[in-house]
């Protein structure tokens, strides 16, 4: 233990030099606590100061919006915005389920049947947030050789399901939370 | 700031004010009778040009702010307004905008002259380290600022930028997410993330100030560096900062003016991308983006790997490499003038740097040298990926396999015992010719 100066002997005996002997606990405690209760007030008077920059409480309670699907035909795609990305509201056309589907078997990065990507009996819609998994960019669709979406900035190619097939993007297009509330009306988030 | 101050007040009230605050003192022993090596080559111009492009970005910066407005529903519109109706308001911008490319034009001549003279060397490394944060923060600024406009390539390369992050999802699932979300202050690039953006764009110049008068203060301990590498021996060797260097920097700054204002006035927007005339659309990207030309080499090191945690790092440890090049240069000498065969490496390292540029500038599939057609008739071959992979593996192998390992086998050519000796006995022999040497020899 670092030997402390006692200017007042007589008060605080145990702890001069002269008493190197005496239990140093006491003081360690002190100086521990003391520390911690720096740090810990510290930490508290930070974390405000860096949780500001996290969404705000208007930015959160956008979390869900509707969508009517009535108007989006098949072979469509609607983008709506959603918690400031797009989604892909996309109607499949037959042959793109066919292959999607078909390409279920198919080595994959992150591998995923087609029926796990979208609700049972509707696999026409699939809903997609529409941003690539790679650095953020948003997809074109009708591009890339597996028919589905390709992402200009990188170059990842993803197929008729929103899987990832070629390029640096590391996971399948995510699939949102949503449900159907009516047969043409969706809520996502 | 170092050694004996030979600063002699002469008026009453410099001799009043010395004795309490001595400012003049300082600025006196710093720039005035700060003794400098006589043999500075042109290349040492470069950091009282950088001193100067601070300071014109923070004189023009400050402007702008006057009538930009940080919010994402009247930013793109703002920096509009100051282009068509503020008083000389489009000079102004074109000045900022330009005077971004021109900053780091000139940082990279600065880091690459330091590389080629070894002024990273004991008893410089501070200064070189201080040099290397002064780099990444004006990368950091300039990112942001580039995101200020709200038009489409800001938008993307927010982005791009800040998904970087989001490749530590693979370290610890849910952390790089965190990270974004935190970053952006919602779940994508939007009127938080600008808003941020122009704060810390605003805040980053001036911390970039301080580390460059640590920079400078650092740099004023050992005194400069010179092209021979030999340490400063005797007075003969020195000359007064003012009017040796004053004059010859002021010159250089001039001559960096020409190529500045032709920027400028003739052709403001050809470092820039169109697409940033576009109003940000969260909905869809253009189809080619590409950063800002000074950042190309680190995007194309970025694309060249294929997969995103180890791209990011790749990157990343670029940047990085140059933290720790004090200590991966084994070599004795410090100039290249004396070190025959790395100024090979060093010029091909340089080759490396430019061409990972013009790759970051290309699509990934692009074919550099095309070996014949596949059945569409697109040609095939060598691509830019490719060439990007062997001039990623150049870079990386130049800091961590030629520097360590050729100052160890190199045999230097023989050093002049003074920075004298060389210019005294006629300049000759130990002064090889090349696009570095020093063209002042008369001295």
């Amino acid at each position: 233990m670092v030997e402390i100066y006692n200017a007042n002997p007589t008060v605080d005996a145990g702890h001069s030099a002269e008493h190197p002997a005496d239990d140093p606990s006491r003081r360690d405690f002190i100086h521990i606590a003391a520390g911690a209760a720096a740090a810990g007030g510290v930490v508290a008077t930070l974390w405000p100061l860096v949780d500001q920059m996290n969404p705000s409480g208007d930015t959160l309670a956008l979390a869900s919006i509707e969508f009517d699907i009535a108007k989006v035909i098949e072979g469509q795609q609607a983008v709506v915005k959603w918690r400031g990305k797009p989604v892909f509201v996309r109607h499949r056309t037959p042959k793109e389920i066919q292959e999607a589907v078909r390409d279920d078997g198919a080595p994959m990065r992150d591998p995923q049947k087609d029926e796990d990507r979208h609700k049972d009996g509707k696999a026409e819609w699939l809903v997609l947030v529409g941003v690539c998994t790679h650095l953020g960019c948003v997809p074109n669709f009708g591009l890339g050789e597996y028919g589905g979406w390709f992402c200009p900035c990188h170059g990842s190619v993803y197929d008729t399901s929103g899987r990832i097939r070629q390029g640096p993007a590391p996971l399948n297009l995510a699939v949102p939370d949503y449900a159907f509330l009516t047969d043409t009306r969706i809520k996502i988030g | 700031m170092s050694g004996h101050s030979s600063y002699e007040p002469k008026t009453g009230i410099e001799r009043w004010l010395d004795s309490r605050l001595p400012i003049v003192r300082l600025a006196y022993d710093s720039v005035v009778a700060y003794p400098t090596p006589k043999n500075l080559n042109y290349w040492w111009t470069f950091g009282g040009i950088l001193a100067v492009c601070l300071g014109i970005q923070i004189i023009t910066g400050v402007i702008l702010a006057m009538h930009y407005v940080a919010s994402a529903d009247h930013a793109f519109n703002s920096v509009e307004h100051i282009m068509r109706d503020v008083n000389h308001g489009w000079m102004i911008r074109f000045i900022h905008a330009n005077g971004a490319s021109m900053f780091f034009l000139a940082v990279y001549v600065h880091i690459a002259r330091g590389l080629y003279y070894g002024s990273y060397k004991a008893p410089r490394e501070v200064l070189w380290i201080l040099g290397c944060i002064i780099y990444l923060l004006m990368m950091a600024t300039a990112f942001m600022g580039y995101v200020l406009p709200w038009g489409q390539m800001s938008y993307y390369g927010a982005v791009v930028i800040t998904n970087l992050f989001s490749s530590l999802d693979e370290v610890i699932p849910g952390l790089g997410t965190a990270i974004t979300t935190w970053l952006w202050g919602g779940f994508s690039v939007d009127a938080p993330t600008l808003n941020r953006f122009f704060s810390l764009h605003y805040l980053l110049p001036f911390m970039i100030a301080g580390v460059v008068g640590l920079h400078i203060w650092a740099l004023h301990v050992p005194g400069n560096n010179n092209p021979t590498g030999v340490e400063v021996k005797s007075k003969e060797d020195v000359v007064p900062f003012h009017p040796y260097y004053t004059v010859k920097d002021g010159f250089a700054i001039v001559a960096f003016f020409i190529l500045f204002a032709w920027f400028v006035f003739f052709a403001p927007d050809a470092l820039g991308h169109a697409d940033n005339y576009t109003p940000a659309n969260p909905l869809q990207t253009p189809a080619h983006i590409v950063p800002e030309w000074y950042f190309l080499p680190f995007y194309a090191m970025l694309r060249a790997v294929p997969e995103k945690l180890m791209g990011v790092l790749t990157m990343f440890g670029a940047i990085a490499l140059l933290f720790a090049v004090p200590w991966l240069d084994t070599s004795k000498v410090r100039s290249m003038r004396y070190r025959p065969t790395a100024r090979w490496f060093f010029l091909f390292f340089v080759l490396a740097v430019v061409l990972l540029g013009w790759c970051g500038g290309q699509l990934p599939d692009d074919v550099v040298i095309p070996v014949g057609h596949n059945e569409a008739g697109h040609p095939v071959g060598f691509t830019v990926v490719w060439l990007s992979r062997i001039l990623a593996v150049y870079y990386y192998a130049y800091f961590l396999i030629v520097l360590p390992l050729l100052g160890l086998m190199e045999k230097p050519l023989p050093v002049p015992d003074s920075i004298s000796t060389p210019v005294l006995s006629g300049g000759g022999a130990a002064v090889p010719a090349g696009a570095a040497a020093s063209p002042e020899k008369k001295g």
